[in-house]
């Protein structure tokens, strides 16, 4: 069955666009690709399957269960599939093609060897529910992991299994909610300050707690005096971001864990930016009770457009019996051990002194091993020296970048002292109507992705700079230059800003439209293209 | 420090322009007591990447890899034989290492391949529209409760007893704190699914959702729009779990049979099994849901010059943009493991997934009645794709460790999934895929007729 029926094709040039008007669309090296829906059909199959045979038709009893009309899933040969996403590959900027600088969201290089070892069969190829004395080797290396991460953080348990860092943040919250429960200590507020990442109040809330922000200071960092004011026997846990969303250390995490105990509570660290600090401060040693580790930024693993990612979460000894299955804990003896169901009663007689009090699982199995894997082939590569030597070089590269860009770009805690990971800046002294959002696709003509933008939202129209430790100066000099020079066009109000980029893939895509009327799944379009869409307020946002 | 690119040089020209004359200074917003000098207990220092190469893979010899053994384990994880295009495309670097789509302009080759994925699976499912993945699929199985809660506007989450208890069991962790009742029940060895019972429960109570796994957690199958009949007369949603995606090859998809949300794994199809994770979980529904659905969308649009593009939309929902009005945990998906899904999902099409389905299930049908003729093993369930369940004259749990003995992985023991139930520990599920020959059929019955003695 062919698929697209009416041949429309999107990749038609359109009638009076300014781009160079080829017949294809094409560019050169930039190839137009159209769907799979209209270029393959469902007859067409690039894997050679032995069919069933006649012989092997299915039991009578499941007739009436068997699919009786097409499903539509177009195939391709394997020559065309490799085409079809080469193509769409190459309209993708990538970490693999210059900086980075996504602000939080640490965009580092992703070393191969990781990807080698991950696809070992040895650990890419084991089945979850393989009796134990199958995979000794993945749980040692489980083992080793957690072993690290604990004593990188001054911790004493860890939970493994979170599959993100939202979902970290969320086991971390289960574990406090549950340590607070065993002593019948029902509190339903969660303090979240105001440089917070979006995710902890959402995370907060999603756990049934009540949110209440706490203001910043001037110098961008938590009002200590106003969280103590805040603190009482209603609050279960304070959430903060250290190295937090503007750059900054916060220096007085000690007396705000040190208040929040006091108070009852519990402090759980949204560890997203514990690159800037590995190997050079130890969570653990600030009071902290739970942190979840984004493996993806700190130990690099590659994003893949969206994921996967890994959370594990770090606990302190008060918090360490409540953490979820699978578990791993250090007891005393040094040595860390990983439970699961069956041992787990056991295990904590044993070590705990009672029965664990695990909140039950996060995912259906043990969590992410290919990033587990990725994650300890990065520490072991880096070593001691070298896990310092990286929080030493990200910060050192983010102050330059600061440093280099305060005199174009106003950056509003740059009188604060140094930066950790990454610089601030805002858009205050852009000309008349030039908005970080303009800025920011003019870096992109300049082959740049762009910072992270309007975000922390303390900041109006912010802009957040991480180039992370794997930038060379000359690389640094280049994206400095660059980002100088759209600068100054946005200080001068240069409009021609606002219909950046124009030497992208696509131009200004209409979000508004998108939005409005959201078309998620391909379906047959009309002959005569009737149904396409038409613009809303495209380029003039 | 191959990974390093600062010489000495740059670092000392670097701190020159910022000003300071060594970098201890530019971490000096850090306590002095809290900072920590000195080297890393324990931690070897940096290592070449032979070195790394040598200590990884000798911890990976210590496992035996699916692909080495006649292996037969399944309950949520299959073993497929993915085409080696998959993995060389996912590891371009322009796929690879590219981050979230926030910059559309420049992550063309994302969002087309994340909306040709959720076209694929609202398909495969038989709903109308599909996100662009969640973390795996006992945690999409949990969104969809919680979005079936604010759909309904009630709280009682009723599953049926096939479910994935992992499944359940991550349900119950996440309503134990959001104020939803979960009521579920272990299942008993027995051949059909019990569709009576569940439909007398849905008649007696209010429920927000019924939670169907398709084919179940014993491998057995049923039609389900009885089942939706009766959730839709409670004005309840029905959701439909799919661990094993190669089924809706051959079988009907449950949203064509009155399924409101479907949810599963995807690892099946282009992931493998990398011990549990990263997986790839499947999220669809119908369109008139759409903003209740949790989870990333790419959707369609045009640019200033009118071409056809897409962005990331509804993000609204999001919990990085909503802080604490957000309506789901999700915030990063699973985006390479969604690419190499439809990557196998488009070599496959229609005609190879047909085929693919169909063998899976002439492969375990054959091997299942070879097996039911094991003196003492009882086969379950007659009606089933891939997957099926022995009754063994035996404990299932020391005859699969003595199957290991024989080199054999035979399946999963009921009593792994269910350590409380004894009354199921005789229970043996056995995964049958296109990748297990006639010789591992052979190893398996004899593996298994010495255990059960």
């Amino acid at each position: 069955m062919t698929i697209n029926q009416s041949g429309w094709k999107p990749t038609t040039p359109v009638a009076g666009a300014t781009d160079t008007g080829t017949v294809t669309g094409n560019r050169a090296l930039m190839l137009e690709e159209a769907l799979i829906f209209e270029i393959g059909d469902t007859e067409t199959t690039g894997v050679d399957i032995v069919p069933a045979g006649d012989e092997a038709k299915p039991a009578a009893g499941l007739s009436s269960l068997l699919r009786s009309a097409p499903i539509g899933l177009p195939g391709l040969t394997e020559p065309e599939t490799v085409r079809h996403y080469t193509r769409l590959s190459r309209q993708n900027y990538a970490i693999d093609l210059g900086l980075f600088p996504l602000g939080s969201c640490t965009m580092k290089h992703n070393p191969r060897l990781n990807e080698k070892m991950a696809r070992l069969p040895g650990f890419a190829d084991i089945h979850p529910l393989a009796p134990r004395e199958t995979v000794q080797g993945a749980l040692e290396l489980i083992n080793t992991l957690a072993f690290w991460l604990i004593d990188l953080t001054g911790m004493h348990g860890v939970a493994m299994s979170p599959k993100a860092g939202a979902h970290g943040e969320l086991c971390g919250l289960l574990c406090i909610r549950a340590a607070l429960e065993a002593r019948g200590d029902a509190r339903e507020v969660v303090l979240v300050p105001e440089s917070a990442h979006g995710t902890n109040p959402a995370t907060a809330a999603f756990c049934g707690y009540r949110v209440e922000n706490i203001p910043a200071t001037p110098a961008g960092r938590v009002d200590l005096e106003a969280l103590k004011a805040r603190l009482g026997p209603d609050v279960a846990a304070v959430m903060i971001t250290n190295p937090n969303t503007c750059g900054l250390f916060e220096p007085d995490m000690k007396a705000i864990s040190d208040a929040v105990h006091a108070a009852g509570g519990f402090v759980y660290c949204d560890g997203a930016n514990f690159n800037a600090i590995v190997g050079k401060v130890r969570p653990g040693d600030l009071g902290v009770d739970a942190m979840h580790i984004n493996l993806h930024k700190t130990f690099s693993t590659p994003h893949g457009g969206g994921g996967p990612g890994s959370g594990p979460v770090v606990l302190s000894e008060a918090l360490s019996p409540f953490g979820p299955l699978p578990y791993t804990a250090k007891t005393a003896d040094g040595v860390v051990h990983l439970i699961e169901e069956e041992q787990a009663d056991e295990f904590a007689t044993e070590h705990f002194g009672g029965p664990l009090q695990s909140f039950g699982r996060m995912t259906a199995f043990h969590g992410q091993m290919g990033m587990f894997t990725r994650a300890l082939a990065y520490i072991l590569s880096h070593g001691a020296d070298g896990l310092k030597q990286v929080a030493e070089d990200a910060v050192l590269n983010a102050n330059y970048v600061l440093r280099s860009l305060e005199d174009v770009l106003d950056a509003p805690f740059g009188h604060s002292g140094p930066c950790m990971h990454e610089a601030l800046f805002s858009d205050k002294g852009f000309g008349e109507g030039i908005s970080t959002l303009d800025l920011a696709k003019g870096l992109i003509d300049e082959g740049y992705h762009p910072m992270t933008m309007y975000f922390p939202l303390v900041v109006h129209g912010a802009m957040l700079v991480e180039p992370t430790e794997t930038e060379s100066k000359a690389a640094l000099d280049q994206f400095i230059m660059a980002l100088r020079h759209v600068a100054e066009r946005a200080r001068a109000g240069d409009q021609s800003l606002k219909s950046a980029p124009v030497h992208a893939p696509r131009r200004r895509l209409d979000e508004t439209l998108a939005a409005r009327k959201p078309v998620v799944a391909w379906k047959q379009p009309a002959p005569d293209g009737a149904d396409r869409p038409t613009p809303s307020e495209v380029g003039d946002r | 420090m191959r990974y390093l690119p600062l010489t000495d040089a740059d670092r000392s020209a670097m701190l020159e322009t910022i000003g300071v004359s060594h970098v201890d200074e530019l971490f000096r917003d850090v306590p002095e007591e809290a900072r920590l000098d000195g080297p890393i207990r324990d931690l070897p220092l940096h290592a070449s990447e032979l070195s790394v190469e040598r200590q990884l893979s000798a911890l990976a010899r210590k496992n035996v890899p699916a692909g080495d053994v006649p292996f037969f384990l399944g309950c949520g994880a299959y073993k497929h034989h993915v085409p080696a295009s998959v993995d060389h495309l996912i590891q371009r670097g322009e796929f690879l290492t590219a981050y979230t789509p926030y910059q559309p302009e420049i992550a063309q080759g994302t969002l087309q391949v994340l909306f040709e994925f959720q076209s694929q699976v609202a398909r495969l499912y038989g709903c109308e529209v599909a996100n662009a993945s969640m973390y795996d699929g006992s945690t999409a199985m949990w969104e969809a409760i919680g979005m079936a809660g604010r759909i309904t506007r009630k709280n009682l989450a009723i599953i049926h007893e096939g479910v994935h208890p992992h499944y359940v069991a991550v349900a119950r962790t996440m309503a134990k704190f959001t104020g939803t009742s979960i009521a579920d029940r272990a299942p008993t060895l027995d051949a059909d699914m019990k569709v009576d019972a569940l439909l007398a429960e849905i008649a007696a109570n209010e429920p927000s959702c019924v939670v169907v796994q398709y084919p179940d957690i014993l491998g057995r199958v049923t039609d389900l729009q009885p089942i939706a009949d009766a959730a839709h007369a409670k004005g309840a949603l029905l959701i439909a779990v799919v661990t094993e995606p190669v089924a809706l090859g051959m079988l009907k998809a449950p949203g064509e049979m009155g399924a409101d949300i479907v949810v599963g794994e995807g690892q099946s199809i282009g992931v493998g099994l990398n011990f549990g994770g990263p997986f790839v979980g499947l999220f669809a529904c119908r369109e008139k849901h759409i903003r209740q659905m949790p989870g990333r969308l790419a959707g369609e649009t045009i640019d200033a010059d009118g071409k056809r593009g897409f962005v990331l939309t509804l993000s609204t929902r999001e919990q990085h943009i909503r802080r604490e009005k957000a309506t789901s945990n999700i915030c990063t998906n699973s985006g390479l493991c969604a690419l190499a899904f439809s990557i196998h999902m488009t070599l496959l099409g229609e005609k190879g997934l047909r085929q693919l389905a169909e063998l899976n299930h002439a492969r375990a049908a054959a091997l299942a009645g070879r097996l039911a003729a094991v003196p003492g093993v009882r086969l379950v369930n007659d009606l089933f794709f891939n997957e099926f369940t022995l009754e063994l004259p035996v404990e299932a749990r020391p005859a699969v460790h003595r199957m290991v003995e024989k080199g054999v992985l035979g399946g999963v023991s009921l009593g792994r999934l269910y350590p409380d139930e004894p009354q199921l520990g005789r229970g043996l599920v056995v995964a049958v895929t296109e990748t297990a020959t006639d010789e591992d059929f052979d190893a398996l019955e004899a593996a298994l007729t010495e255990a059960c003695k």
